[in-house]
């Protein structure tokens, strides 16, 4: 076992090489020939619909699940035959996992206890890990004395105690309601700052995914369709897949094997095709509704293809047209990004 | 699971209150009816007895044969009290987790004993027991009352894993705990309450067992319903009221033991 008395942990990265894991009787791999690096350090997210597999991929890097192919390395050393328990790595459960019959203190100890860290060294780091997750308070009570967003830190703190070289959560907040997601999103958010430990995420809501992540991994059908920074996925989808699951985007037919893709902010409203600006490529199309969404107004369009899109403005700025109005929506080459055509369905 | 246990029951209506009052009394009354018999004076049994005394149960705790009766009980029904339960334990968890074939086949088996009629087990026993020479041993009582008991505390045992979520197994293992270890600090631990029961039952069970020990007794080792029934058939007195009477109030005690602790605990 590592000697884990240091304050900071060193930062250890994940190889994740053509892992595949197949369910006798599942018509198609739930994980199909995954390759992923994880960076010392990096927060990355796995995001995608459900049953992408996400967890399944999770859950052989932790290793509940064995797998069928690939390898899975830390620092260079192949983990992917090793016991759970010899893993090291951390492990948060959507539905928290506490242990009823323990106290906070003895759930967070649990850990180091597995590690014969001496006592003293074990009651100072239990009340240092409560205290990152704020609840040196409730020391000794039983976890069902307490709610699902504090059972959820009771979980973070027990993850992270021993140092662990990455911490490993699946859909950790998706048992709260909205508020507490949010709250609890931004201290994971700290814990990582504060940490620097590798943390793996899993989740399906776009939103926490592009808010925590450095690296987003999104999950399609078992495969990973793309890996990148919120930023690359959003101006940069490399497929109609990832430009469709995150955010909002207008998809134009283009010749040959490509569509092109281009984000409803970068689109302008003309009401005559004389005034798209030179260079700028441009659509037809009718005005369908106009909602008006907290800071902005979405416009809703039908382009002459049939085809629904959108565009985003400002509030405040001044609305080019009314629903039912035509107009023609322009876009400068640069903000659109091409994608193969899907040769048939895709995701959910 | 625990925070069910802990919530108050509803309060029950006035009409069930005097129903189940009126079962448990028509259930209880002809076994507590023993109790007043066992303090009487007279030479012959009689409700209620017109003198009071406690002759009966001097001359149950003065006699060297009903004392090692009582003695060969209690050793039996705790050794089998325990024997089943780790017997029943493991196979409970082995049933609910284990993927093989033949699992039900072997739930089945494990519950016969349960269903078999007691004559039929009896007799298999003692024919068996004949040939290992276990016949009138404290040994053969002990596995046979094991073979009835185990049923019960599978029965609890399972009742208990029903109602368990074991992510907690998965996180204690990710949180660097072997296989022994979660066995020991998180599975045993959140099963007690089903294993405790299922240990009441299986004592309990040895205890107030006659069939298989008459067959296995000998003049020189008996259970205590064994010399019960023995006293009754040579000569009737009622030395044999004192000894039911002690029979029920071990039995219910035991039996309601681990309500008691339970609730004590969610008190506190
Ligand atoms: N133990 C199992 N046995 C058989 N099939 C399984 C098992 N676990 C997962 N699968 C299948 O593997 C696929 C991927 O599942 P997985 O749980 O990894 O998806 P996910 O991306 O985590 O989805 P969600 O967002 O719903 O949690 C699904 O088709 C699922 O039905
Ligand atoms: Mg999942």
């Amino acid at each position: 076992m590592r000697p884990s008395t240091a304050p900071t942990s060193t930062s250890h990265g994940i190889r994740i090489s053509g892992v595949s894991k197949v369910f006798p009787g599942l018509p198609r791999p739930a994980v199909d020939d995954v390759t992923l690096d994880v960076a010392p350090g990096e927060f990355m997210t796995f995001l995608g619909p459900s049953g992408s597999g996400k967890t399944t991929t999770l859950s052989m890097i932790a290793g509940f699940t064995p797998l069928t192919a690939g390898s899975i390395c830390v620092d260079g050393e192949d983990i992917s035959r090793l016991k759970p328990h010899k893993r090291d790595l951390g492990v948060v459960f959507q539905q928290y996992a506490l242990f009823p019959h323990l106290t906070v203190t003895k759930n967070v100890a649990f850990p180091l206890q597995q590690r014969a860290v001496p006592r003293a060294d074990v009651e100072a780091r239990v009340r240092a890990a409560l205290e990152l997750v704020g609840l040196a308070d409730f020391a000794d009570r039983l976890p069902r004395q307490l709610s699902g967003g504090q059972q959820q830190r009771v979980a973070l703190a027990r993850a992270v105690v021993y140092q662990p070289r990455a911490l490993l959560m699946d859909e950790p907040l998706g048992a709260l309601d909205k508020k507490l997601r949010d709250q609890l999103r931004r201290e994971i958010a700290r814990m990582h700052r504060e940490l620097g430990m590798t943390f793996l995420f899993v989740t399906h809501d776009q939103e926490e995914a592009l808010t925590l992540s450095d690296r987003i991994a999104v999950f399609n059908n078992g495969r990973v369709e793309q890996v990148g920074t919120p930023n690359e996925l959003y101006e940069r989808p490399s497929t109609l897949f990832v430009a469709q699951f995150l955010g909002e985007s207008n998809v134009f037919a283009d010749d040959g094997a490509e569509v092109v893709v281009v984000r409803p902010e970068r689109l302008e409203l003309h009401a005559e095709p004389g005034a798209v600006p030179d260079g700028c490529r441009h659509r037809k199309a009718v005005i369908t509704d106009i909602v008006y969404v907290g800071n902005h107004h979405r416009i809703g369009l039908r382009f002459a293809d049939g085809t629904e899109g959108s565009v985003m403005r400002l509030a405040g700025t001044a609305l080019p047209a009314a629903p039912g109005e035509s107009v023609v929506a322009s876009w400068s080459p640069r903000h659109q990004a091409a994608v193969p055509r899907p040769a048939a369905t895709w995701g959910v | 699971m625990p925070s069910t246990r802990a919530g108050r029951p509803r309060s029950i209506g006035w009409g069930l209150r005097l129903w189940v009052t009126a079962v448990a009394v028509l259930l209880l009354a002809p076994t507590l009816v023993v109790i007043p018999m066992s303090f009487g004076a007279g030479q012959t049994f009689a409700f209620p007895p017109k003198e009071w005394s406690l002759r009966w149960y001097e001359e149950f705790f003065s006699s060297p044969q009903w004392m090692s009766s009582v003695v060969t009980s209690a050793q039996a029904a705790l050794l089998t009290g325990v024997l089943a339960t780790v017997i029943g334990v493991a196979a409970a968890i082995g049933l609910d987790r284990g993927r093989f074939p033949g699992r039900e086949l072997l739930r089945s088996a494990m519950m016969a004993p349960m269903i078999v009629p007691g004559i039929v087990v009896a007799v298999a026993i003692y024919g068996t027991f004949l040939r290992w020479h276990l016949n009138g041993t404290l040994l053969g009582f002990v596995l046979a009352h094991t073979v009835l008991a185990v049923p019960f505390v599978i029965t609890s045992v399972s009742t208990s894993l029903a109602g368990y979520d074991s992510t907690v197994e998965v996180a204690a293992a990710s949180l660097g705990a072997s296989g022994w270890t979660v066995l020991r600090r998180i599975t045993l631990p959140l099963l007690m309450p089903g294993i405790a029961s299922g240990f009441v039952f299986a004592f309990v069970t040895s205890l107030d067992e006659v069939v298989i020990a008459l067959f296995l007794q000998t003049p020189e080792i008996r259970t205590l319903p064994v010399q019960m029934y023995d006293s009754i058939t040579l000569e009737i007195d009622p030395t044999i009221a004192a000894a039911s009477s002690l029979i029920v109030v071990v039995t219910t005690v035991a039996l309601l033991l681990p309500q008691l602790v339970r609730r004590r605990r969610s008190e506190s």
